[in-house]
């Protein structure tokens, strides 16, 4: 136990002398959850709330492009923009301004589209209603060739903001048609105007509705999903200052002089471990004490621990010790911290792809699904979702416990064994 | 009839890959009290032998007995009783001289009292006194010299291991070092020690190893060495035995 403390407080001694290296473990990881949760908010309240800069060039000059104006406004998420510099648009100049990334969408209405859809949908209203009418002899149906409502997207745009956009884009114009179907009705119909038959309303709607909504306090929202996320990601790079804390001793000598001493090597991982562990806790504190208290002075919500402390620093105290096994693995086979540092801080990126904190898991390809199955940082992000999100316990998390402690477990002993059996190489 | 502290048998160490022995088929005797050189040109495998015989690597074959004892049986208990100063610095630059050995004599069980009395004698001893707060990278390199040997001797070790302990240090630390060395000695230690320094090793070692391309050319006292070698001092006794060649070799 005294050479187990001795070791601690040596190891704390050498954090506490390495100021540039006490920044990176404390400072970078609020940084970090800080931009990514104040960037990943705004962009969601881009795509929900802000007014996107819409390029329109309006050839139709008529009803149904009035019509799709009128939705655009009534949307409230598009600004309609029809000139540039003072002189009206071209759709060479709009799709030139989107290309160099300027605005993000123009959208360009064909020549005659009210025209023709009218006289189109007129004459398919016409032979609706003289269906079974023998009296009648049928109007020749005009001649219609589909038109091209052209979209010039920024190339740099993201596909599933696209892919949004085009949905809203979409729906507009098949309201405009429904529109002048119902009006093509009313006018053969003899309706007036003001008819209930001619009200477009939504057949059914969507009515969101969280399980723990009755319950508990906490609902899901970005700040949430980000601070457990981001704080993972940052308690996994864990591993790049502990696998140099290895690589340094090896290449002062003192892992030489420490291999002659009378202490097994077990004892003196150990206090590093336990020394990176409380480090990984103090980190997760931090950044909950900022997610808490700091956030909403920049404009973000609160982040809510709830009553989940303790089960959330049994959990964090289950992924330091599955990120520093892997700092311990990198360490002993590393040579050098040129091996050590680039090839730590690049596996904790691929991982944290890998394991949803960027993308949700099931948004994934299976084969990577698969693979986010095995990460023990998906685990962990496993781990705090239940307990923050869903309000679980720590029985209800007892299979990530489980395995990222058999992960450092495993880890520990096969650097444990590659050590050893470099010694008799 | 001197009491045996280290008994090497048919020695051999072939690192994985190479295509040489390392060390081949050394076999030797150290007796209690002895104070031995291991001479022998760059590469020629003191450093090798001499891990071997602190533990730090593992033989190819062969048998290593330090006390009647095997690493395989007895590690810890071996580990008690020697003292090792690498060739390399082995101090944490960031912490104080006082930090280090402090935590590299806990690592030994010592402990409270006794080891800051410790830490202050050798300090004292080797001048290092009002030094003891300073961080090590502030050290030059005969200091940093220093710092390493106390922390190989601060638990009082039976046998000592030293490889280089003068390399790089100015006069003065190596005649400080010198003398330290040489009253561990007469208060029974038994020494086993590498160096390029000829005058140094013929100063200090009651008996000198011989050893090029891994293994044993000679061993004895040195005026036993230039006897058999029939020349004037050590130096043309080394050369005569080791050749006049570079040595080099990957």
């Amino acid at each position: 136990m005294y050479k187990l403390l001795m070791t601690i407080r040596k190891e704390v001694k050498l954090l506490a002398r390495d100021l540039g290296g006490l920044a990176v473990l404390f400072i970078m990881p609020v940084f970090l959850v800080i931009v990514v949760t104040l960037i990943q908010n705004n962009t969601y309240e881009n795509i929900t709330n802000q007014r996107l800069k819409l390029l329109v060039i309006d050839h139709d000059q008529d009803e149904v492009s009035q019509a799709i104006f009128d939705e655009v406004h009534a949307l409230g998420s598009f600004e309609i923009i029809t000139t540039l510099e003072g002189k009206p648009l071209t759709e060479e100049r709009a799709a030139n301004a989107v290309l160099k990334g300027d605005y993000q969408l123009a959208i360009v209405i064909p020549k005659q589209l009210t025209q023709e859809i009218q006289s189109y949908i007129d004459a398919n209203v016409e032979e609706v209603l003289q269906l079974g009418d023998t009296r009648t002899q049928p109007k020749e149906k005009p001649l219609f060739k589909q038109k091209e409502v052209v979209l010039y997207f920024d190339p740099a745009l993201q596909i599933a903001y696209k892919e949004g956009i085009k949905a809203a884009i979409d729906r507009i114009v098949t309201q405009t048609e429904n529109k002048f179907i119902y009006g093509a009705f009313a006018s053969q119909l003899d309706l007036d105007s003001t008819s209930t038959l001619l009200k477009q309303e939504a057949l059914f709607a969507f009515k969101e509705i969280s399980p723990l909504d009755l319950h508990h306090e906490v609902k899901p929202n970005a700040v949430q999903h980000n601070v457990p996320a981001w704080s993972l990601f940052a308690i996994f790079f864990i591993i790049v200052p502990f696998a140099m804390n290895l690589v340094k001793e090896k290449n002062q000598g003192t892992k030489v002089r420490l291999y002659t001493v009378p202490t097994g090597m077990g004892i003196l991982w150990a206090g590093k471990i336990i020394t990176y562990l409380v480090i990984c806790l103090l980190q997760f504190y931090l950044i909950l004490g900022v997610g808490k208290f700091v956030f909403p002075s920049l404009g973000l919500l609160p982040f809510i621990i709830g009553n989940q402390l303790f089960n959330l620093s049994v959990l964090t105290l289950c992924i330091g010790l599955s990120a520093i096994s892997l700092g311990v693995v990198f360490g002993t086979i590393a040579r050098t911290q040129e091996q050590s540092s680039p090839f730590g801080a690049t596996f904790v990126v691929i991982l944290a792809a890998v394991s949803g904190v960027w993308v949700p898991t099931f948004a994934m390809p299976t084969l990577m699904q698969y693979i986010a199955k095995i990460s023990p940082m998906n685990w962990g992000l496993e781990g705090y979702y239940t307990l923050l999100l869903r309000q679980g316990s720590l029985w209800e998390i007892r299979n990530e416990i489980i395995l990222l402690l058999l992960f450092a477990l495993v880890l520990i002993s096969i650097a444990l064994f590659y050590d050893k059996k470099k010694r008799s190489l | 009839m001197k009491d045996i502290v280290i008994d090497i048998q048919r020695l051999y160490k072939q690192y994985k890959g190479a295509d040489f022995f390392s060390i081949e088929d050394v076999s030797l005797q150290i007796y209690k009290g002895d104070f031995i050189g291991v001479l022998g040109p760059n590469g020629a495998g003191k450093t090798t032998l001499l891990s071997m015989l602190y533990g730090l690597i593992k033989p190819t074959s062969g048998l290593v007995q330090i006390d009647g004892k095997t690493y395989q049986q007895n590690e810890k208990e071996i580990k008690r009783i020697i003292g090792v100063v690498p060739q390399e610095y082995a101090l944490y630059p960031t912490l104080s001289a006082y930090e280090n050995l402090m935590f590299l004599g806990s690592m030994y069980g010592l402990k409270g009292k006794e080891l800051k009395q410790k830490i202050q004698y050798y300090l004292a001893y080797l001048g290092l006194e009002a030094f003891a707060h300073k961080k090590i990278d502030t050290f030059s390199g005969g200091m940093k010299r220093r710092v390493n040997l106390i922390a190989g001797i601060l638990h009082e070790p039976a046998i000592l291991f030293l490889d280089e302990p003068t390399v790089g240090v100015d006069l003065q630390s190596r005649l400080l070092i010198v003398s330290f060395l040489k009253e561990l000695n007469a208060k029974g230690t038994t020494i086993i020690y590498t160096s390029h320094h000829l005058h140094e090793v013929q100063e200090l070692c009651t008996s000198i190893a011989i050893i090029n391309a891994g293994k044993v050319f000679a061993l004895g006292t040195s005026e036993a060495l230039m006897a058999q070698t029939q020349t004037a001092n050590l130096e043309e006794a080394f050369l005569q035995l080791t050749g006049i060649n570079l040595k080099d070799n990957v």
